[in-house]
């Protein structure tokens, strides 16, 4: 299960509709596409160079962990992505229809016992990455992803 | 574009050339498959050179670990060479700074292997 994380939203942010919606394929190709939408969405912000870089590795490692970890592949399950934007900030939000997991159960990939482990920096990234990260568990089943960015005050 | 790996030797020390991506699929998988292929052939001292590396996710930095375990397990070493601003980023991000030797001079690297 994944472990609850509590989501503190004003009453402007909840009533806000996403400006996209995908409903994704369990495939790589389908990483592509969440990027690019994001991406698309970002850059009508005004993101600066590196801050799209950070964007779409996010979105990249959500999407990976999404799809490989959470729903394997399986092409019976999809990828759910939501987008919203406004002019102080980019929200996104990427669920899967796995069997979710709890965070704490990860082993810390700065430890220095983890150092030379294959994988289990995706989540580290992401959280280096944005602003605002929480992972919660996704109704009715697998686990969600929600990740904010702040848009820079010109 | 994924990745496009080349080798020449300076002196000892094999070089590998990166250009492209190191990602999930054909990038992360090449590079693994041209490590192990040069860690079977007996190539122990490899500086990897990722001047025109312009995007690693967490994927290839697991191959890039596993690379250096595999060849230092054999007993060789593998240095890294020229790293983008990005890529220097991931490495202090994941602390890997402290596990790889890091140049931005390439005989200078050549001379550091042992």
């Amino acid at each position: 299960m994944v472990k609850p994380v509590a989501f503190h939203m004003s009453n402007r942010e909840a009533a806000a509709a996403p400006n996209v919606e995908l409903l994704l394929d369990s495939t790589l190709e389908s990483v592509d596409t969440a990027e690019e939408a994001v991406l698309h969405q970002a850059q009508e912000l005004g993101f600066d160079e590196d801050d799209l870089h950070r964007i779409g590795m996010s979105v990249r490692e959500s999407m990976v962990n999404a799809v490989v970890h959470g729903n394997r592949y399986n092409a019976r399950k999809k990828v759910h992505v939501s987008v919203t934007r406004s002019a102080e900030r980019l929200e996104i939000v990427i669920g899967d229809e796995g069997e979710g997991f709890d965070m704490s159960s990860l082993p810390d990939p700065l430890a220095n016992e983890n150092l030379l482990r294959h994988s289990g920096r995706g989540l580290l990234l992401i959280q280096a990455f944005m602003d605002e990260f929480q992972m919660r568990p996704r109704e009715p089943k697998g686990a969600e992803v929600r990740m904010v960015k702040y848009v820079p005050k010109s | 574009m994924s990745v496009k790996l080349t080798t020449r030797q300076v002196g000892d020390v094999t070089v590998v050339d990166a250009v492209g991506r190191i990602t999930l699929g054909e990038g992360a998988s090449t590079f693994r498959d041209k490590i192990r292929e040069l860690a079977s052939s007996g190539h122990k001292k490899m500086l990897l050179n990722l001047a025109e590396v312009s995007y690693i996710d967490s994927s290839g930095i697991g191959e890039m670990v596993s690379g250096f375990t595999t060849v230092t397990n054999q007993g060789g070493q593998v240095k890294l060479l020229n790293l983008t601003k990005r890529v220097k980023d991931l490495l202090q991000i994941t602390k890997l700074y402290t596990v790889f030797d890091v140049f931005d001079d390439e005989a200078a690297a050549v001379r550091s292997f042992s």
